[in-house]
C-alpha cells in the first residue's frame, strides 16, 4: 500500500508542486528556486504562488527571460555547493537552454573524472490540450533521455509530482522533472509530510491479467479511463506508470508482460522517435518469449501540435485510442 | 571614450607579485610548447588549443585572484589551469589520456578542470562558461562568502547569446563576476573584422550597464593591475566588469601549425611575437632589479625540469581500464 492510499488529504497537482518546493526549501538552506516570473507573480501556472512571501527574493529568484543564462545559473550554483531548482516555464523553451543542460550539466561529472557534483533540478511544463499551439505544448522528454548524465522523470499525478520533486532535489545529479499542464487541477490524496518516490522505480497503478499498458505522465489517467471501459467487457488491463524514464525500471514492466503476454506503450509525445520505442525495444529484448502479440505504441502523429481545439483533440492520444489498441492487441475487433 | 580607457598606470606591483607573474607565465609557456610538440608528433591524442602568446592574460588575472576564487575557462584552457596552480603531472596525464589525469582520462584537453582550485573547467562549447561563472557568483553571494568568479571568453564567444545572457544577469544583480575577454583577433580562423562590427569587445559592457576596460594583453603588469581593480570592485559588491585583453595566439587555432591553411600573414604573427609578453616582462623585471637574467634563467630551468618530470609521470601512467568507461556518469551508479 502506498502512502497515497493511506492519506486522507486531497491536493491538486499544482499545489502538490508548491508544497513540495516549500518543504524542500524549509529543510535545506541550499535549495533555491529561480525562473521567469516564479516570484512575485507566482509562476504562470501558479505552481510557485506564495513562495516568495515565505522565502524572500534571496531564495525565490525572478530572472530575466533568459533560459540559457538561467540554466547556466543553476549549473554554476550546483557545481559550487547549492541545490538549485530551475524552472523552465514551458518545455518548448528547454531547447533555448539545451547547451547548459545537455553539454554542461549532464557531462560535468564525467568529463571532470567524477570530481563534480551537480545537484540540479530542472522543472518544466509539458503537454498539449490548452490550444497553446506548436511552441507551448510539446513533450520533448525523449530528447533528454538520450543524454547520459541526465535523469528524467514524468510525474503523472499529484502524489507522484510531490514525491518525484523531492527525490529530484535530494539527488546529486541533474534531474529534469517534466510536469504536465493539463494535470494541474487533478486531485489525488497527497501526504502532508515530505516523501520521496525513488527515481528509477515504476509503479503498477492497476493490476490486470490481459494486457500491460505502460503509460507516461498524463497518459496514466487516459489509460485508467480506458481500463475502466474495458473492464465492462471483461478485459483486465494492467497499468504501469514508469514515473522515471531515465533511469528506466524495465524489470517491473518485463515482470508484468511475462504475466499478461501483451503490452502497449502510450505517450503524449510524437510517436516517431518517441521514448516508447526504447521501452518496446527493451521489452522484446527481455520478454520476447512471453509475447503473444507485437508490442503496440501509441503517441501523437508526426506533426507540430496544432492550435484549433478540434485538431488538437484529434492530435492528443486518448482513452479511446488506448481501448482500440488493447482490443487489437488482444485480437478482438471493436 | 572615457569608460574604455586603459587604467592609469600605478606604481609597479610588489616584487613578489612580479616574480609570481613571471613564474606563472613561464610555466604556461613551457607546458604549452611541450604539449604542442607532443601533439604534433602524435604522442598526445586529440586536439589541443594552445595558449602560447596569451600567457600574460591568465597570469595577470590569476595573480589578482585569491586561491578560493573561481574561474570558468574556454577550449583554450590549459593556461588558465596552470596559472591557477594546477598540477602539471595531472594535466599532462590527462592530455595523454591516462587514469592519473585530472579527469581520469575522460575529459582531455578541452575539459581539464580542478574544482578544488576553483577551476570550473575548460569548455568545449564556445560561450559555455560565462553562464556558469554567473552561477558560481550567485552561489558566492547566496552563501555569504566574498569569492569572485571570473569568466574567460574570447572575441568569438562575445557573439554567443550565452555570453550576453550571462552579462545581463550579472549586471542586473551586481554579482561578483569579472568577464575577461581574451581578444586574440580571431574566432577560430575568422578575423575579428569579419565576425563583428566593433573593434573593442569592451564596448558591449555599456549595453549591460557595467564598466568595460581595455588593457594590453601582452603586458602582464597592466593585466594584473586592471584585473585587480575589477576583482576588487566585484568583491566589494559593486558588480561586474568586462575586462578586454588585446592579445594574440602565436600558434594555430589547433595545435602548433594546425592544418597549415593560411588565414593570417606570417608578418602579422612575427610582429606579435616581437611583443612576446614573457620577454617583455623579463626585460622590465631586470630593469627594476626584481629578477636578473640569471634569476630568469633559473626559473626557466626549474620549470623545464618540472615539465619534463610531468611528461615522464604521464607517459608512465596507466591508461584507464575499460571497466572505468561507465564510472562517474552519475553520482550514484545507475543500472541501465
Amino acid at each position: 500500500m502506498t502512502a497515497a492510499a493511506v492519506s486522507e488529504r486531497q491536493l491538486p497537482y499544482v499545489l502538490a508542486i508548491t508544497e513540495a518546493i516549500a518543504q524542500l526549501m524549509r529543510e535545506d538552506e541550499r535549495v533555491f528556486l529561480a525562473g521567469e516570473d516564479v516570484g512575485r507573480y507566482g509562476g504562470v501556472f501558479g505552481t510557485t504562488r506564495g513562495l516568495i512571501d515565505e522565502f524572500g527574493e534571496r531564495r525565490v529568484v525572478d530572472t530575466p527571460i533568459s533560459e540559457a543564462g538561467l540554466l547556466g545559473l543553476g549549473v554554476g550554483a550546483a557545481a559550487t555547493g547549492l541545490r538549485p531548482i530551475i524552472e523552465i516555464m514551458f518545455m518548448d523553451f528547454v531547447p533555448i537552454a539545451l547547451d547548459q543542460l545537455a553539454n554542461q550539466a549532464a557531462k560535468m561529472k564525467y568529463m571532470f573524472g567524477g570530481t563534480a557534483r551537480l545537484p540540479l533540478t530542472v522543472r518544466t511544463m509539458a503537454g498539449a490540450g490548452m490550444s497553446m499551439a506548436a511552441q507551448h505544448s510539446q513533450s520533448l522528454e525523449a530528447w533528454l533521455c538520450h543524454v547520459p548524465g541526465l535523469k528524467v522523470v514524468m510525474p503523472s499525478g499529484p502524489y507522484e509530482v510531490k514525491g518525484l520533486l523531492a527525490a529530484a532535489v535530494h539527488d546529486d545529479n541533474p534531474v529534469v522533472v517534466v510536469e504536465n499542464k493539463m494535470s494541474l487541477g487533478r486531485m489525488a490524496p497527497v501526504p502532508e509530510e515530505l516523501y520521496e518516490i525513488p527515481i528509477g522505480s515504476a509503479y503498477v497503478v492497476r493490476p490486470g491479467r490481459d494486457c500491460t499498458v505502460i503509460a507516461m505522465g498524463r497518459m496514466v489517467s487516459e489509460a485508467t479511463s480506458a481500463a475502466d471501459a474495458l473492464a465492462d467487457e471483461g478485459i483486465e488491463v494492467e497499468i504501469i506508470d514508469p514515473r522515471s524514464l531515465s533511469p528506466l525500471d524495465i524489470e517491473t514492466m518485463v515482470e508484468s508482460v511475462a504475466r499478461t503476454n501483451r503490452a502497449i506503450v502510450v505517450h503524449e509525445a510524437v510517436r516517431f522517435g518517441g521514448f516508447g520505442g526504447e521501452i518496446v525495444a527493451q521489452i522484446q529484448e527481455h520478454a520476447f518469449d512471453h509475447l503473444d502479440a507485437p508490442v503496440a505504441r501509441i503517441g501523437a502523429p508526426f506533426s507540430p501540435v496544432p492550435f484549433s481545439p478540434v485538431l488538437e483533440q484529434h492530435y492528443i492520444p486518448n482513452a479511446t485510442a488506448i481501448v482500440e489498441a488493447v482490443r487489437a492487441t488482444l485480437g478482438r475487433g471493436a | 571614450m572615457p569608460p574604455n580607457k586603459k587604467p592609469a598606470p600605478t606604481t609597479d606591483p610588489a616584487p613578489d607579485v612580479l616574480r609570481d607573474l613571471h613564474r606563472r607565465m613561464v610555466r604556461i609557456r613551457t607546458f604549452e610548447v611541450e604539449a604542442g610538440a607532443l601533439m604534433e608528433s602524435g604522442r598526445i591524442p586529440g586536439a589541443l588549443h594552445l595558449y602560447v602568446g596569451e600567457e600574460a592574460v591568465a597570469a595577470g588575472v590569476m595573480c589578482a585572484l585569491r586561491d578560493d576564487d573561481q574561474i570558468t575557462s574556454t577550449h583554450r584552457g590549459h593556461g588558465h589551469l596552470v596559472a591557477k596552480g594546477g598540477s602539471l603531472d595531472k594535466m599532462f596525464a590527462e592530455l595523454f589520456g591516462r587514469s592519473t589525469g585530472y579527469c581520469k582520462g575522460k575529459g582531455g584537453s578541452m575539459h581539464i578542470s580542478d574544482l578544488t582550485l576553483g577551476m570550473l573547467g575548460a569548455n568545449g562549447i564556445v560561450g559555455g562558461g560565462p553562464p556558469i561563472a554567473v552561477g558560481a557568483a550567485f552561489s558566492n553571494r547566496y552563501q555569504g562568502n566574498d569569492r569572485v568568479a571570473v569568466a574567460f571568453f574570447g572575441d568569438g564567444a562575445s557573439n554567443e547569446g550565452s555570453f550576453h545572457e550571462a552579462a545581463n544577469m550579472a549586471a542586473l544583480w551586481q554579482l561578483p563576476v569579472v568577464f575577461v575577454c581574451e581578444n586574440n583577433g580571431y574566432g577560430e580562423f575568422t578575423p575579428q573584422r569579419d565576425h563583428q562590427r566593433i573593434v573593442d569587445v569592451a564596448d558591449r559592457a555599456a549595453g549591460y550597464g557595467m564598466p568595460g576596460v581595455i588593457v594590453d594583453g601582452m603586458d602582464a603588469i597592466a593585466v594584473y593591475e586592471a584585473a585587480a581593480a575589477a576583482v576588487d570592485r566585484a568583491r566589494r559588491g559593486d558588480g561586474p566588469t568586462i575586462l578586454e585583453c588585446k592579445t594574440y595566439r602565436f600558434y594555430d587555432h589547433v595545435g602548433v601549425h594546425g592544418m597549415r591553411i593560411p588565414y593570417r600573414s606570417d608578418e602579422e604573427v612575427e610582429a606579435w611575437k616581437l611583443r612576446d609578453a614573457i620577454l617583455a616582462l623579463e626585460t622590465r623585471l631586470a630593469e627594476l632589479g626584481v629578477l636578473s637574467t640569471d634569476d630568469a634563467a633559473s626559473v626557466h630551468a626549474e620549470i623545464d625540469a618540472e615539465v619534463a618530470a610531468a611528461i615522464a609521470f604521464a607517459e608512465s601512467s596507466p591508461f584507464p581500464e575499460p571497466n572505468e568507461l561507465l564510472e562517474d556518469v552519475y553520482s550514484v551508479e545507475v543500472a541501465r
